[in-house]
């Protein structure tokens, strides 16, 4: 099995790296990128082909030549085989249609250059566009069935079929099963879980981690850039040229008003606790 | 795979202490294709041992010939001297008793479980890959895959049944396996001892100061008398590279008789005037930790096999307690090799039992049956605890007479020697006699007094627990009370190492519940603070299983 796993850096929106100005701007330069969380799923998967049918795995990402510490540590927890990075400034401000086309363009090359794919993995929405459109765009463009909320998947090489749990989204959760041919795309669920239940699965997995271990490490010999012209794209499909998303104004989200006012008491705090149950007193009896 | 849809090996090694990690090794050696599974995060993180690792003269095999570079990688230090201390209060009589601990030994090393068996399980990991097989770690096997009633395979649960042609169970004194199989039970609390153990901080130049020992020496130090009241059994410490061992172990019958809270002997071993110097002021405990041996003369089992199921270490009862020395790490590796040649000796063969039948005929061959379970022992058993002559020996030993002629310096040598004779500490009854009332006679008749103070504080239980990793199966706990009153497992408050009477973070509680007017008190249980020691299985009514692969408690030291 041959597959590609797209993934974009995105800001690390975690409780301490996570950086705002006064305004409520995201401040880019003080707030480290990181592989987009969501995508870790479709690694998963990816990584789950693999080990159970053997093959290749190549991730992909489009964004500046920072992003290569993003494919490293994809590479390392995917176990990657290599890593392409498609990065030029026509590329810059892209939206999801221009990203697309050039996802897509990229995807082309690899199968006429390199090899041709039964799977492509993408991960549900970024932590910063949270559009959810970039996966199915670039399926449209291939024009392979795409099977999208994946959160469980079976591939039957022989057949060349796979098939897979979707999570279909309602007042009740519900989960439906469905069958594709190969190749296709797969958008995972963050509810994704790979599975691992046969003994030779896990030995192959705690394989693929040791011989990947080194690798990561010079992950950069494992590394192809492409900028635009490799890929044969005009600049005028690409990047801000190529975005038809106008985005007209941004509002800030105003703050939660806090109505109630909070007092904190220290456990060992007797007194304060004593006012505590004092105050709790006439709900205890259930007004 | 074969027809029948089962993933199937050659060989399965179900736990990777040093009992599965000798017969992986070995099947590996002999080419077998051995997949091993270890229920921990990694090998060792289940793992509690009091400390010592021996490589006897007359064995077949070591550890350290079975895996080289044992020694210099996975142990702490060699001992060099060993001594025991009889305590009468603060009087202490100390024999040296390196003679019995050298007999038949090649060389003895303290050990810290997590980096032994974490260090083992490497070594496995490399030899079982190469013949097609491997370990695999947060693997729980919950009992046997059978067919026809025949025993097939192994059932997990976090993968689907596997075949195998061989089974070799060696997960440990709570062996699933074995209880699956019908050959162990966990009903009587006098085939058990109970250990705890403390693994304290101490700087290795202090070690070396202390112990007046040099860079790359050891010692041991046993405990027994008065200190720990009626409770029979006795304490140990033994030097790591950078820590102490401390721990007590008692007879599980004898806890449960007395009502002791374990971790209040060990208390009264840490605090007692002749631990003062070696502790020094600082006392940082790294971990608290618990577990159950097997006392292998009543329960190592003859006959340790069944189909294609062989019980190797703890989980076949293997583990001797010649008297004050206990012995089982050596014995599993001993057995899990042993298993192994003898699976590679009967290959091909139509009878599923042949290697079995080989096995326990190579265990009695090799003699090591003969040291786990004398047939002398089972013969003078019958003697040495009837309850006339245990009362005839204890009252004369409380007379003036009987203690003044312990304490002439004719029985000083004799006693010297009585303890350094590997007959004699294997005979002596499991009575308070041999425990207590000896050595806290000579201790007050022989002993010195100790005159300093100790201001050891240990944490308290609670603490202890909180120090502890836990990945908690919440809504899943492993144990379930079967029943909940006082007279059927009342018993786990007090003898459970991670509960006490009046502690409410504990395992197990004794509550009072009102009803209709009736006060009555229930036991209840937490599965949370469990440190899967067993004890609760031998002496409460439950339904005891080990968590799933990777959960509950995860020691660091072991």
């Amino acid at each position: 099995m041959r597959s590609a796993v797209l993934t974009k850096g995105v800001p690390d929106f975690s409780e301490g790296a996570v950086s705002f100005d006064e305004d409520g701007h995201l401040e880019r330069g003080k707030t480290p990128t990181v592989m987009n969380p969501n995508d870790a799923f479709a690694l998963e998967a990816a990584l789950q082909t693999k080990v159970r049918h053997g093959g290749h795995v190549s991730v992909m990402s489009m964004g500046p030549p920072g992003y290569e510490s993003v494919l490293q540590e994809a590479m390392a927890s995917v176990y990657a085989d290599d890593l392409y990075l498609l990065s030029d400034r026509e590329c810059a401000a892209a939206d999801t249609w221009a990203t697309a086309i050039t996802l897509c363009s990229a995807l082309e090359k690899y199968q006429e250059e390199v090899r041709k794919l039964d799977l492509v993995f993408a991960g549900f929405k970024t932590a910063d566009g949270e559009t959810g459109q970039t996966g199915p765009q670039t399926c449209w463009g291939l024009e392979w069935p795409i099977v999208t909320h994946a959160i469980a998947l079976d591939v039957d090489p022989d057949e060349r079929t796979l098939r897979a749990k979707r999570l279909v989204e309602g007042d009740v959760d519900e989960i439906e099963t469905v069958e594709a041919s190969l190749p296709c795309v797969v958008v995972t669920d963050p509810e994704f879980e790979p599975t691992y239940r046969k003994a030779s699965h896990r030995l192959e997995h705690k394989r693929l981690r040791a011989e990947t271990e080194a690798r990561a490490e010079s992950y950069d010999e494992h590394l192809t850039t492409w900028d635009h012209v490799d890929m044969n794209l005009d600049p005028d499909y690409i990047g801000l040229d190529g975005s038809p998303t106008i985005v007209s104004s941004v509002d800030p989200i105003p703050k939660a008003p806090s109505e109630r006012e909070a007092t904190m008491i220290e456990p060992d705090d007797r007194d304060g606790m004593e006012r505590l149950l004092e105050e709790m007193q006439p709900f205890a009896a259930g007004d | 795979m074969a027809d029948d849809g089962y993933e199937h090996y050659e060989a399965i090694v179900v736990g990777c202490g040093p009992g599965g990690a000798a017969a992986a090794s070995r099947l590996a050696d002999h080419g077998i294709e051995t997949l091993v599974l270890e229920r921990g995060v990694e090998a060792g993180s289940k793992n509690v041992s009091g400390g010592l690792i021996y490589a006897e003269e007359s064995a077949p095999y070591t550890i350290d010939e079975l895996f080289p570079g044992f020694r210099e990688e996975a142990t702490e230090r060699p001992v060099t001297d060993y001594y025991i201390h009889n305590v009468s209060g603060r009087k202490v009589k100390t024999y040296d008793l390196t003679d019995l601990h050298e007999h038949d030994t090649d060389w003895c090393d303290a050990v810290l479980r997590r980096t032994m068996d974490g260090w083992l399980e490497e070594r496995v990991h490399e030899k079982t890959s190469e013949t097609g097989g491997g370990v695999l770690t947060g693997v729980r096997v919950n009992g046997l895959l059978r067919e026809n009633g025949r025993i097939v395979g192994v059932t997990c649960d976090e993968l689907d049944p596997i075949t195998a042609d061989f089974v070799v169970a060696a997960d440990g004194v709570n062996s699933e396996l074995a209880r699956d199989a019908g050959l162990m039970d966990w009903e009587e609390p006098d085939e058990w001892f109970q250990g705890v153990k403390a693994v304290v901080d101490v700087d290795p130049d202090a070690i070396d100061s202390r112990f007046s020992i040099g860079d790359g020496e050891g010692v041991a130090h046993l405990f027994s008398g008065d200190l720990f009241e009626d409770v029979r059994g006795g304490g140990f410490l033994y030097t790591n590279a950078d820590s102490l061992s401390i721990g007590t172990v008692f007879h599980l019958d004898s806890l449960v008789e007395q009502r002791a809270e374990p971790h209040e002997l060990l208390d009264a071993l840490l605090t007692h005037p002749l631990l003062a110097g070696w502790l020094g002021d600082e006392y940082h405990e790294r971990e608290y930790a618990a577990k159950l041996v097997p006392d292998s003369k009543k329960v190592a089992h003859r006959e340790p096999y069944r189909d294609r199921l062989v019980l190797v270490g703890d989980a076949a009862g293997q583990m001797q307690a010649q008297g004050p020395i206990i012995k089982g790490m050596n014995h599993a590796v001993t057995a899990g090799a042993l298993a192994a040649d003898a699976f590679a000796v009967t290959r091909g063969n139509a009878d599923p039992e042949a290697a079995g039948r080989r096995y326990a005929k190579m265990l009695e061959d090799s003699g090591t049956m003969e040291k786990l379970r004398p047939r002398r022992y089972d013969l003078a058993r019958t003697v040495g605890e009837r309850e006339a002559v245990t009362n005839a020996v204890e009252a004369v030993l409380d007379s003036r007479v009987g203690s003044a002629a312990l304490g002439n310096p004719v029985a000083d040598r004799l006693l010297k020697r009585a303890y350094n004779s590997p007959l004699l500490v294997s005979m002596l009854p499991d009575t308070r006699t041999g425990y207590v009332t000896i050595p806290a006679v000579v201790g007050e008749e022989l002993g010195r007094t100790i005159h300093w103070e100790s201001e050891i504080e240990p944490p308290s239980l609670e603490e202890r627990i909180g120090d502890l990793t836990y990945d908690t199966d919440v809504g899943n706990p492993h144990i379930r009370l079967r029943d909940e009153s006082v007279e059927e497992s009342g018993a786990a408050v007090y003898a459970c190492p991670v509960s006490a009477e009046d502690f409410g973070g504990g395992c197990y509680r004794a509550e009072t519940v009102k009803t209709n007017g009736t006060e009555e008190t229930l036991v209840s249980l937490d599965t949370q603070p469990c440190v899967e020691c067993g004890t609760c299985a031998v002496v409460a009514d439950t339904e005891w299983e080990h968590p799933r692969g990777g959960k509950g408690v995860e020691f660091r030291q072991g």
